[in-house]
Parts: C-alpha cells; structure tokens; sequence
C-alpha cells in the first residue's frame, strides 16, 4: 500500500451551517503505521482537521473515533487493516464539539455517578489493608478501563437514555469496586443501581466487549451486578 | 482589551499524579482550588508509566529508607541534593500506604501485603544486591496510580477546568506570582486566573526529541512559561534515556521486565550487561545501560539488517509470569513490535524518557531562585512539582520508579506548604499587574496575524532532529556547539510560525502552535546548558571530559531564557538528619 485515501467528519460549529464527510488522501511511508501516525501526517498537509491524542500507545483514551463503522483507538488500528476510503466519524451518540472531538460530559457524569473510589470508613491500619492475591485478581479485567468511551458510545441503550442508562464504562467501574474486598459500601451501589434504567437498560447487546481497544469485558461485569441484586433480593 | 478575570485561593496546573495528590492537599484544606489541566486528568502522562513506585516497605526482603537514600543518591551521580533525597526516601513508606488506602490496586504477595519487585539500581545495604523495593499494579502503576488519584478527587469535589491550557504566568512588580493566563480550549476565550498561589504539575517536555517514549502532550508548558516570566531552569542538560524504547516506535517497555528477569542480549547473543556492570547486570541504573547499549551497537553487535538496536528477551520467564507481571508490555510489544514477547525478544533502543531538570524547587514543593547573595531565594506564591520540577531528587540521573514517588511526595509536600503559605501569610489577594495576560494576547494575536510563515510541523521537526543529533545518550563538544548554533536558529523560526486554523473552536492548531513555542524554550536550555558542562555526570555523557569532576563541576545549572545566560548553585550536601553521602566512584 503505498497511499492511503480517507473520508472523514468535518465540522467547525465557527463556520459550518453543518457536518459534511471531506475526502484525503496521503502517501504512507514506512514508518505510518498506526492510523494516529497517519491522521498525524494529515494534520500536517491540513492543520485544521481536529482530534484529540496524546500517549500514541493506547493507555491514554484520548483518541477514541468510530472508524470504518466501528469505534477504537486510532493509535492501535494498524492502517494496513482498513479497508479505503477509510471512514473516520466521532464517537456516536455524544455532541460533537469540532470534528472527530465529542463533549464527554455526559460519560464522565455517568462515571462520576457510581461513586467511581473506594469506600470504607473503617480507620486506615498503620500498614497497607492485607488483600490476598486471589482477591485482588477479581479486579482484574476491571481496573484496566482508560475511560476512551468507545464501549459506552457503541451500546444502543446508552444512545437512548445518556443522562439515565450508566452505560458500560460506568457499570464496569461499579463493579470494579464492588468486587474490592477493601470495598464496604456493596449495599449502598446496588440501591444506587436498582433501577429501570441505571443498570437494567443494559440488553447484552454486547457492542461494548466487542469494541473495547483494552480487551475487557463490561456485559461481565454487569451480569455479576445483576447477579448480586437477585441474590440481594431473594 | 480587559480579559475576564476568574479568582481562587489556589491554581494548580496539571492533572497527573502531582498536580491530583497537591488537589487533594488542597480540597481537604477546604481552600478554593482550581486545577487546571489540558487533558481529561487520566489522559496525563502519569498514566503511561509501569514498572512501579519504590518505597523500602521491606514486604520481601529486608529493606531500609537509607539505602533507598544511598542508592539515589548514587543514581542522582552526587548531582542530588540530599536533603530533597532523604525527604523523598523517608516518605515514600507512606505514601504507597496511602496510595492503598485510597484504593490503589496493587499487585498482592501470599500474606496479603503489596507485591514489590526488583527495579535498576535499588540496592540492599549499598549496593550489595538487588532488593525488591518496586510497589507494582502489575505493569500499569501509573496507570492505577493516577485513576486512584482521579477518583479520590472526585470523592474530594476538587473543582477542575478540563482542556484549559495555562499560557502564561502572572508576575507581579514584586516578582510575586499572582495568577496564571489560561486559554479555554472549547471555545477559544482566554482568562486571567488570580490565585495567591499557583502549582506547576506540568509535566515532561520529550517531545523535544524526535524518538521519544513521551506522549504528544509533553511539551514543557510549565518550563516555557516560567522562562518567558524570568524564571531560570535548573540542569537542563540532564535527561535520561530509557535503556527499552520499542526500536522504530519509541514506546516505552517498562524496566520491570529485567526486573522481572528479563536480560538484554547482542548480535551475538551475549547477556553484555555482564561484562558492563558485573554486580547488578542488567538492572544497573539507566543511564549505565543506555549507555552500554549504544557501545554495543557502535562496536558493530547491534541486532538487525541495520545492527542498530539490542534485543530484550523474556521468554524464559514463561507465559504465565509474563500474563500475570508483565501484560501490558506483551500487548505493546504485539502492538508496536510486532513479537509475541512469549515467544520472541523485543528490539530495543535507549529512547528518551525524562527530565532530570525543571523549575528549581526545595523539597517543600517551593520555587527559589537566586537573589542577591541568596542562590535559593522564594518566589512568593510559586510551587512546582514532578517532573517539571527540579527538587533535586534525581540529580544527573534518575532511578526508575522514583519518579512515580516524586509526584506523590512531592504533590503533598508542595501542597501543603501552599496551603501554609496561603492561610499564615496571604489574608488577601495581591493585585494582579494592570497588564496581566497581556503577553498571551500578544502571542495568539501574533499566530492569528502571521503571514508567510512556516508550519508548525516542519519547525517543530526540525527541533526534534537537531536535538536528537546533538544531545544524545553520547555528547561532545563539536556536536554540542553545533547544536547551540542550530537550536538557536530554530528559536528564531518559531517566532513566524504559522497557523491556517484560525477558528476559535477547540484550534488544535494553535494549541500545537503555543506548545512549539514552549519546547523550543526548553529545547535551547538543553543544548546551552550541556554545552557548558565540561565532565561526564549521570546521563550528560561528554566523550572530551569523560571523568565527573567534583572538584569543579558539583552544581547545579541554571539557564535564564531573556539572555540565554547560565549560572550555578551549589549542591545540597547536608541531609535533613543523617549523615553526607561522600562521593565514590560509580561502578554497579
């Protein structure tokens, strides 16, 4: 492959009636292998064309966009991959601030809403709190989460209910601290969760597993919540 | 043009690891606090970081703070001050319990207590044997690290402006800081912070360099704003290049895998640590490898078609010790090397990491600077902390995982010295200058009216190559003058950049724009700072003076920007309560 053409969502609010898809293309040189390298290079032929990046290795979160129809991290997408024209669109379902840049307010809320810390009014011991490595294992696959978006903005019940549903990311950090045995306030999130829609809009769709750049596995997490809520209840 | 003008007791700029545990110092002080941070706070750099945060809890082996003293003091090669390093290293304890308190989800050993591992230059009893002093969430402390942080603020209702980048810092007639300009990334507004005191938590500045493990972001603010407001800063010359830098992609493999036990081999598949430092091998300090790594490659044992990197093998470790300790860089290496590090070695080069230097700080997180007869004198109402800041922890070299300590130490110690300094002495806010912001207003108008300019890409790349080609893992001095020559030609291309954005809609442009014209602020004081430095010391390796040199060269630099000019400071000699750390030779 020796160029690479795009077509990707283009609006400044500054000067545009509305979006519109503008169409590049750009020669690869060995070293643009990641698509954050080549829409690096973009940016450099056309300064005006907006996105959020910062660790280039996938930790970060920050450059989460919806490519080729599904969303991820550009700095892990090898470019070589995608099919041409490759289409690049913000994330779904959240306000687009400048072309591949959304308004993550409404996904940090939701996250902000779990009461995403440790909760435990026990005084702290003069050491750390013993945890064995087989509790502290139950976290794994849960505390890896980079907070990108691109589960929570692929999931049809998210898209619906933003300001009621959690949404994937914020549920599997529910559970990230449930599962911590150094965690004492289970009762307190399963009322915070027992809802129609703060945990029960989730339909197993799955989007999320599917889309997560991290490899983790939020419908899990969630089906352990409902799991404990029945257990709560009988 | 009156800019509007927002008003809080505190202003803290950065949301990594030490800007987040300063926040906590003051939401809990109940003070008016603001963080100002141009990324979502877990987006910061922090993040990136592995291997692990040292701290002599003894969980393995028997461990003790003094020679977690000794061994960064020696890892600093005499450059740190000790009194900064005793603070540090008697901390560090405390602060990891604190961590885990606040819900860090650290690695576990059988009894339940945190897993430690062993990490370059930590040492038992001075030296004589690796010790497992490394506090590790797997391989992604930083990551754990700064989400803990993220989420104990929330608890904490830290108040934050997210993608606000500080441009500039308010001084007053006194030379007293009164506040920070700051652009609203949003929408393009810019507004006078006035605070009666501000942190600095800006982090690295890698991007400097052409390959380098930093993320885009690194880009010096804090350094560049301190500059242009006539603040000096201290050992620039020295930045560490970390031995296991993905070859071509410049990622980070965290020293965690020769913790683990990892080694490193040549063309001709020999362990050369060995012969390097025969004592601690393949976990000497940084600067030790890095430098043995270029001497194989330079004496023609590199790997590959182009015999230009060295290989990190694992394998032998097992999958599960690598699925377990070690997942994260299995992902990277798949991802950016393409080797499945349970089968295959990952190609490795020394990348750059780190800055040793910054704004100069004491060990309470205060910003001094030289006045009169005084080298350390208080800049009333400034802080700085991390890796912005020069405390000095790390001296000419830095140990791995003290960085992660730093930020955390550091964070508190800076924090509570502003809430000090803010409730005892600053009942009220001192005026801010009638022309405050003015030189931020100057600088966006500037790119907003420039014409027949250069591009921002193209200045800043040739930035990176220059600073690539003439401060490297090795130094001397017709590189270094070159270099001098070259950066300062550069500087003089950054001022007609030139922008085609100019939508007041979140201008990435402009915000890369204001970013170049920090790095070229540190990237001159880099290469004026290691031009002047006739000796070898930590990472300023100097093939024309290659033995460190006490007698003259045991000070600190520091470079002001107005003038390009340097001055020195002597060393911290005496610790807050133990004994001075004589200098030795240093062989691991």
């Amino acid at each position: 492959m020796k160029t690479a053409r795009f077509s990707i969502y283009r609006y400044d609010p500054d000067k545009d009636a509305k979006p519109y898809m503008q169409d590049y293309e750009v020669e690869l040189s060995p070293t643009d292998v990641k698509l954050l390298d080549v829409i690096v290079k973009l940016k450099a032929m056309d300064d005006t064309l907006s996105f959020r990046r910062s660790c280039r290795e996938g930790i970060c979160g920050s450059d989460a966009m919806n490519i080729n129809g599904k969303n991820g991290l550009a700095c892990v997408t090898n470019v070589a991959d995608l099919k041409q024209p490759i289409e690049l669109r913000p994330l779904p379902g959240l306000p687009v601030i400048r072309d591949l840049i959304v308004d993550m307010t409404q996904f940090f809320k939701q996250y902000h809403s779990i009461k995403p810390y440790v909760i435990n009014d026990t005084p702290p011991p003069e050491r750390e709190r013993l945890q064995s490595p087989e509790d502290r294992e139950e976290l794994d696959g849960l505390y890896e989460c980079i907070l990108c978006a691109c589960c929570s903005t692929s999931c049809p019940s998210f898209w619906w209910n933003p300001d009621k549903f959690v949404g994937p990311a914020g549920l599997l950090a529910a559970y990230r601290f449930i599962a911590d045995t150094r965690d004492l306030a289970t009762n307190e999130r399963l009322d915070n969760l027992e809802d129609p829609y703060r945990l029960f809009r989730c339909h197993t769709i799955m989007n999320c597993v599917d889309v997560c750049p991290k490899g983790l596995n939020p419908t899990k997490a969630i089906g352990k919540i409902k799991d404990l809520m029945v257990k709560r209840a009988v | 043009m009156t800019i509007p003008v927002r008003r809080f007791d505190a202003v803290i700029v950065g949301g990594g690891g030490a800007g987040l545990r300063a926040a906590l110092q003051l939401s809990e002080s109940g003070l008016k606090t603001a963080v100002l941070s141009k990324v979502f706070p877990t987006r910061s750099h922090t993040v990136a970081a592995q291997g692990g945060i040292s701290a002599s809890l003894g969980n393995v082996q028997e461990d003790r703070w003094e020679w977690h003293m000794f061994d960064t003091v020696k890892g600093s090669d005499w450059l740190g001050d000790q009194d900064a390093i005793e603070f540090m290293c008697r901390k560090a304890p405390e602060a990891v319990i604190e961590l885990e308190h606040f819900g860090m989800p650290f690695d576990r050993l059988e009894n339940g207590k945190i897993y430690q591992r062993p990490f370059g230059g930590h040492t038992q009893n001075e030296g004589e044997a690796p010790v497992q002093r490394a506090c590790a969430a797997a391989d992604r402390t930083g990551h754990a690290m700064l989400h803990t942080l993220y989420q104990r603020n929330v608890r904490a209702n830290t108040q934050f402006f997210i993608e606000w980048m500080a441009l500039d810092l308010i001084r007053d007639e006194d030379g007293d800081v009164v506040g920070v300009t700051a652009l609203e990334m949003e929408t393009g507004e810019v507004y006078n912070f006035h605070a009666k005191g501000v942190l600095f938590a800006t982090g690295g500045a890698g991007r400097i360099y052409a390959a380098s493990t930093n993320a885009f972001i690194n880009t010096g603010d804090g350094l560049g704003m301190s500059v242009r407001a006539g603040i000096p800063l201290e050992d620039m010359e020295f930045w560490q290049f970390h031995p296991t830098g993905v070859a071509g992609a410049g990622v980070l493999i965290t020293e965690g895998v020769r913790g683990e036990g990892g080694i490193l081999l040549n063309a001709n598949g020999e362990r050369f640590m060995e012969r390097y430092a025969p004592n601690l091998k393949d976990l000497a300090p940084r600067d030790f490898v890095a430098r043995s790594m270029e001497q194989e490659v330079l004496e023609g044992r590199g790997c590959g078609p182009n015999k230009d990197h060295v290989l990190l093998k694992l394998d032998h470790l097992g999958p599960d010790i690598i699925k377990q300790r070690l997942p994260g860089i299995r992902e990277i290496a798949i991802k950016f090397a393409g080797v499945d590090p349970i089968k295959e070695p990952i190609p490795v080069i020394p990348t750059c990491h780190y800055m040793m230097g910054g704004i100069p700080t004491n060990y309470r997180g205060e910003v001094v600077i030289p006045k009169g007869d005084n080298p350390e004198a208080r800049v009333n109402g400034f802080y700085a902390a991390g890796e912005c800041a020069c405390a000095s922890v790390h001296g000419a070299n830095r140990l791995g995982t003290n960085s992660l300590l730093d930020l955390v130490v550091f964070g508190k110690s800076a924090g509570d010295s502003m809430v000090e300094f803010i409730k005892n002495e600053m009942p009220t806010w001192k005026p801010l200058p009638a022309n405050a912001g003015q030189i931020s207003l100057d600088r966006i108008a500037r790119l907003d009216n420039q014409t027949g300019g250069e591009e921002v890409a193209d200045v800043r790349a040739a930035m990176q190559r220059t600073v690539q080609a003439r401060a490297a893992v090795f130094r001397n001095s017709e590189n270094l003058a070159l270099g001098v020559k070259e950066i300062q030609e550069v500087a003089e291309r950054v001022k007609r950049t030139q922008i085609k954005d100019k939508s007041k809609v979140f201008n990435t442009a402009r915000v890369e724009a204001l970013e170049l014209e920090n790095l070229i602020e540190v990237a001159v004081a880099t290469l004026i700072s290691a031009d002047a430095r006739k000796e070898s010391r930590g990472a300023h390796a100097h093939a024309d003076f290659q033995q460190r040199d006490d007698e003259v060269w045991m000070k600190h630099t520091l470079y002001y920007g107005e003038d390009r000019r340097l001055t020195y400071k002597p060393v911290h000699t005496k610790p807050l309560s133990v004994e001075y750390i004589a200098p030795k030779v240093r062989t691991f």
